[in-house]
C-alpha cells in the first residue's frame, strides 16, 4: 500500500547470515547429519518433481492472492469463497513493502513461483510496466471508467494494455496537534487550518513562529518525508517521460532539497529518518505538531500514538493536492488460472468491496464510485477529534489533477535524496557537500 | 579412501542410496562392518583378500570387487549430490551470471568479461562496505570467541543449577534476527534508545548509534555477539568435558590455580574445537546481513552507508538497482575474501600449533592421542 511503510523493521526475503555454522561436521553428528542430507535430497527431488497441488483434493481450482502490508481483504476472501464453488482464495500477506518487492521480483526473474494475483505498489510500477509482458492485460470495457482517472493511466502502457486494477490510493492531507497548535496561538479549528497552510511558504513561516513559542517541540515529523510530500506535487522529479534521468537539472529537485535542508537547519525539522524507532518514538514525545497525511498515515498515526490526544485532520495540503502511495492487483502471465484470477481481481477492485475494505483497514479506495459511497465519504475517525475523514479524503483525492511521473529509478533515486537530507539532519555533511554527494549517487545509479 | 574411513559413513548415511544402485549381497563391505565391529580394537583389514579370496576370476568376484570400490561412494554420495545441487551449482552459475550483463528482471545479457568485476572495484561503495565488514567482524568475532571461551570455562564447573545455566545462554540463539534487530532497535535509539537514557542518567551525552560509523559497528557487533555467544559457548563447553579431569588433578597437586588450569590445559586440549570456531565465526562474520541490514528501515546501512555490509551491498546491487551480474561479481569477490581468510587462520593456527608444539612436545604427545575428536578442520 504505502510507500516505505516499513511499519518497524523490514525483513528481508532470506538472510544468508550465518546458515555455514550449522555446517559440516564430523563425529557424532555424521550420522544425523548423513540422515539429514538424504531427507533434504529426496525432498529436494521431490520439489523438483512438481506435485500440482494448484486443485484441491475436491477438484476445486486454487487461487492465491499475494498481498504486503494491509489490504483489508481478509473478509472479502471468506465472502468470495462462499459465494461461488469452483475456486477456493487463498491470501498470502507479506508483513512488508519490502519483503513482498523482493520476492515479486526474484520470482518474475525466476519466471516461476508468483501468486495468481500479487500486488504491486505505485512506486515500483515503472520498473515492472518495462516487463508488461510478463503481466496479463486487464483491459475491459467493463471496468472502463471504474477508477480515477490518473490511476488507470499510470498502469497503462503506450499501446493500451492495462497491468493492473486499481485498489487504494493515498490523498494527501494535513495532519495536524491542536493542542500544540493553542500553545503557538495558532488556529486550531479545522477549517481555519485550511485556510492557513494554502501554500508551503504559508506553512513554514507559521513553523517558524512555532518553534519560537514552542520550545519543546518542531514544526514537522521528518525531513526527508516532507521532501516526500513535496516530490508528490511535481509530475517530472527524477526522470523525464522517456526515463531520461533529469534529477541533476532538474530545478525543482534543488529547490525541495534547498528548501528542506534550510528549514531543518533552522529547527522546524525533527531530524529524524521516518520509520526508524526514533520518529516511532517521538508521536509518544510531543515532538512535533504537523505532518504530511496520505489516507493510510492515518492509521499510522492512531497506532503510534496511543495515549496522546489532540489530533486533528485539515483538509488541505500546502502547494496544492498530492497523491502518496497506493496499490494496483496484478495477473502474472506465469499463473495458470488466469481468467479464475481476472475474475477475482476484477471483483476485489470494485467498488462494493474496495468500500468494505476501507472500512476493515482504512485503505482509501480508488474507484470513482466508492468515493460516493456513504461508507467511504461520510466515514468519522474518533481519534482525530471525530474529523470528517472520508469528506476530506475525497475532496483531497478529486482535486489531483495528476500523479508524479515515476521512472524505473525513481526509487533508488528518491532514496538516496532523502540520504543526502538525512546527512544534513545528522550534521555529517553541509548542504552543499550533501547536494554533491547526491549527485554522484544519482550518476552511480546510472 | 581407506576401509576404516568409507565404512563409516557408509554405515551412517543409511541405506538409500546403497539400495537404489546397487543390492548388495552377503560379502559386499556389510560383511566387512560386522568383521570390524566383532574386533572393535583391530585395525581393518585389507579388503581384496576378503573378496578375491571367495571365487577367484568370476563375474561374481569381479562385481564384488567392483562393489566393495564402488559402494562407499555411493553410501557418501547423497552429501555430495547435495553439495553439488545447493553449493557447487550456484557456485558455477554464479560465475557464470558474474561476466555478463544480467538484470534482475531483464534476464540475461551480453556477455562482457570482468566488466562487472571491474566496475564493482571501482564503486567506492565497495571499499566503503568492505571496510564495514571487516571492522563489524573484528568487533564481533573476537570478543565473541573470548568470552565464549570464559563462559564454557565457568559452565564446565560444578555450578549448582548447570543444566539451567547452559540453557540459558542457548537463549538468544532461538530468538529470530528480526526480534532481535527490533529489541536492540530501541535499545540504540539515537534519541530516544534506552542506551543513551542510561548513559544520560550517569552524565554521559549520548551517542549517535545510527550516525556514527564506530557506534554503529558496536551496536550490530553486540546484537551479533549477544545472539552467537552462547551458541559457541555449549560447542567449547562440551569439547571441555571430553578434558580427562585426571590432568586437573595433577596440575592441581602441582599447585596451579583455577585461571592457570584454564589457560595451561583446558585451552590447548580444545584447540581442534577453537579452530573450528574461530573458522566458522569467521566465514559468518564476514556475510554478516541480518542485523545490520535490519538496523535501520531503509537496508542500506544508514544515511552514510556507515554500517553497510558486503552482503548488504550485495543485495542492494541485486534486488535495489536490479543489476544481478554486478552482484553476482560482489558474491565472488566476497567468496574469495573469505577462503584467503580460511587460509589465514589455518595458516596462524598450525604456526601457533608447531610454536606450542616444539616448547612442550611431551606432554602434547601424550595429551594429543587422549584427546577425543571434536570437529577438525586440519587438513589431514
Amino acid at each position: 500500500m504505502q510507500t516505505h511503510d516499513a511499519a518497524r523493521a523490514p525483513h528481508p526475503g532470506g538472510a544468508p547470515g550465518r546458515r555455514s555454522r550449522t555446517g559440516t561436521r564430523g563425529g557424532p553428528g555424521r550420522k544425523a547429519l548423513a540422515i539429514l542430507a538424504t531427507l533434504a535430497l529426496a525432498s529436494t527431488l521431490a520439489a523438483c518433481g512438481g506435485g500440482d497441488d494448484d486443485e484441491s483434493a475436491d477438484g476445486k481450482i486454487r487461487l492465491t492472492v499475494a498481498t504486503f502490508n494491509e489490504f483489508g481483504y481478509e473478509d472479502l476472501i471468506t465472502e468470495y469463497n462462499e459465494m461461488q464453488d469452483e475456486v477456493v482464495v487463498e491470501q498470502k500477506k507479506a508483513g512488508q513493502a519490502n519483503e513482498h518487492q523482493d520476492n515479486l521480483y526474484t520470482k518474475l526473474a525466476a519466471g516461476s513461483g508468483l501468486s495468481d494475483i500479487e500486488a504491486i505498489e505505485v512506486d515500483w510500477l515503472a520498473a515492472l510496466m518495462q516487463q508488461s509482458d510478463a503481466f496479463v492485460d486487464l483491459s475491459d470495457p467493463e471496468v472502463e471508467g471504474r477508477w480515477l482517472d490518473w490511476k488507470t493511466e499510470a498502469a497503462t502502457t503506450d499501446d493500451g494494455k492495462l497491468i493492473g486494477y486499481g485498489t487504494d490510493v493515498g490523498p494527501q492531507a494535513l495532519c495536524y496537534r491542536a493542542d500544540l497548535f493553542e500553545k503557538a496561538g495558532l488556529p486550531t479549528d479545522r477549517e481555519e487550518v485550511a485556510k492557513r497552510f494554502t501554500t508551503w511558504d504559508d506553512y513554514f513561516e507559521a513553523g517558524s513562529e512555532f518553534v519560537e513559542k514552542v520550545p519543546d517541540a518542531v514544526w514537522y515529523d521528518s525531513s526527508g518525508a516532507t521532501a516526500q510530500a513535496m516530490i508528490n506535487q511535481t509530475q517530472y522529479t527524477f526522470e523525464d517521460e522517456d526515463d531520461n534521468v533529469i534529477a541533476a537539472d532538474n530545478p525543482d529537485v534543488k529547490r525541495i532539497f534547498d528548501t528542506v535542508t534550510s528549514y531543518s537547519e533552522q529547527g522546524l525539522s525533527t531530524r529524524l529518518p521516518q520509520w526508524e524507532e526514533d520518529w516511532v518514538s517521538s508521536f509518544q514525545k510531543d515532538a512535533f505538531a504537523t505532518m504530511a497525511c496520505p489516507g493510510w498515515m492515518l492509521g499510522v498515526i492512531e497506532g503510534n500514538s496511543e495515549g496522546v490526544e489532540g489530533w486533528d485532520v485539515a483538509g488541505v495540503f500546502p502547494g496544492g493536492p498530492g497523491v502518496w502511495g497506493g496499490s494496483y492487483l496484478t495477473v502474472p502471465e506465469q499463473g495458470e488460472h488466469q481468467e479464475e484470477a481476472i475474475a477475482l481481481a476484477k471483483w476485489l477492485t470494485a467498488p462494493e468491496q474496495q468500500a468494505k475494505a476501507y472500512t476493515a483497514k482504512a485503505t482509501f479506495p480508488s474507484q470513482v464510485e466508492a468515493l460516493e459511497d456513504p461508507v467511504v465519504a461520510e466515514s468519522k475517525r474518533e481519534f482525530f477529534n471525530n474529523a470528517p475523514v472520508g469528506q476530506i479524503l475525497v475532496q483531497q483525492a478529486k482535486a489531483i489533477e495528476f500523479i508524479p511521473y515515476k521512472g524505473p529509478k525513481f526509487a533508488d533515486i528518491i532514496t538516496a535524496f532523502q540520504q543526502a537530507i538525512q546527512r544534513v539532519d545528522e550534521g555529517q555533511e553541509s548542504p552543499d557537500e550533501a547536494w554533491e554527494s547526491f549527485l554522484a549517487d544519482v550518476e552511480r545509479l546510472g | 579412501m581407506t576401509l576404516e574411513s568409507s565404512s563409516r559413513p557408509g554405515r551412517a548415511a543409511g541405506s538409500p542410496a546403497g539400495e537404489g544402485e546397487t543390492p548388495s549381497p552377503a560379502g559386499g563391505p556389510e560383511d566387512l562392518l560386522q568383521e570390524s565391529e566383532r574386533e572393535p580394537g583391530h585395525p581393518p583389514r585389507q579388503r581384496t583378500p576378503v573378496v578375491a579370496a571367495r571365487r577367484p576370476g568370476s563375474w561374481r568376484s569381479r562385481f564384488f570387487r567392483l562393489e566393495a570400490r564402488t559402494a562407499p561412494y555411493l553410501y557418501i554420495s547423497p552429501f555430495f549430490l547435495l553439495f553439488a545441487v545447493v553449493g557447487l551449482f550456484p557456485l558455477l552459475y554464479t560465475a557464470y551470471v558474474s561476466v555478463h550483463q544480467w538484470s534482475l528482471l531483464g534476464g540475461q545479457g551480453d556477455f562482457i568479461g570482468l566488466d562487472n568485476y571491474r566496475r564493482v572495484l571501482a564503486d567506492r561503495y565497495f571499499w566503503n562496505a568492505l571496510r564495514n565488514t571487516l571492522s563489524i567482524f573484528l568487533l564481533s568475532s573476537v570478543p565473541q570467541v573470548v568470552i565464549a571461551l570464559c563462559l564454557a570455562g565457568l559452565l564446565d564447573t560444578q555450578l549448582r543449577g548447570r543444566t539451567l545455566w547452559r540453557m540459558s545462554v542457548m537463549l538468544p540463539f532461538v530468538v529470530a534476527p528480526a526480534a532481535v534487530a527490533l529489541i536492540f532497535g530501541n535499545v540504540f535509539g539515537d534519541r530516544y534508545g534506552l542506551a543513551n537514557s542510561v548513559l544520560e542518567a550517569i552524565g554521559v551525552s549520548g551517542v549517535a548509534w545510527h550516525t556514527d560509523t564506530l557506534a554503529s559497528h558496536l551496536a550490530i557487533a553486540s546484537m551479533v555477539n549477544w545472539r552467537w555467544t552462547g551458541y559457541n559457548a555449549l560447542i567449547f563447553l562440551a569439547a571441555m568435558q571430553a578434558v580427562p579431569r585426571d590432568l586437573y588433578e595433577s596440575a592441581s597437586l602441582d599447585g596451579a590455580g583455577r585461571v592457570r588450569q584454564f589457560v595451561s590445559i583446558t585451552v590447548p586440549m580444545i584447540r581442534p574445537t577453537l579452530l573450528f570456531v574461530i573458522i566458522t565465526s569467521t566465514i559468518g562474520g564476514l556475510q554478516i546481513f541480518a542485523e545490520p541490514r535490519l538496523f535501520d528501515t531503509k537496508g542500506l546501512g544508514g544515511s552514510d552507508r556507515q554500517y553497510q555490509t558486503l552482503t548488504m551491498y550485495l543485495w542492494e546491487l541485486g534486488w535495489r538497482v536490479r543489476d544481478l551480474g554486478m552482484a553476482s561479481a560482489v558474491a565472488w569477490l566476497l567468496f574469495l575474501i573469505i577462503v584467503v581468510f580460511a587460509l589465514v587462520n589455518l595458516w596462524l593456527s598450525h604456526r601457533a600449533g608447531s610454536l606450542s608444539r616444539g616448547s612442550r612436545r611431551t606432554s602434547r604427545g601424550r595429551s594429543r592421542r587422549r584427546t577425543p575428536a571434536p570437529p577438525t578442520l586440519e587438513a589431514p
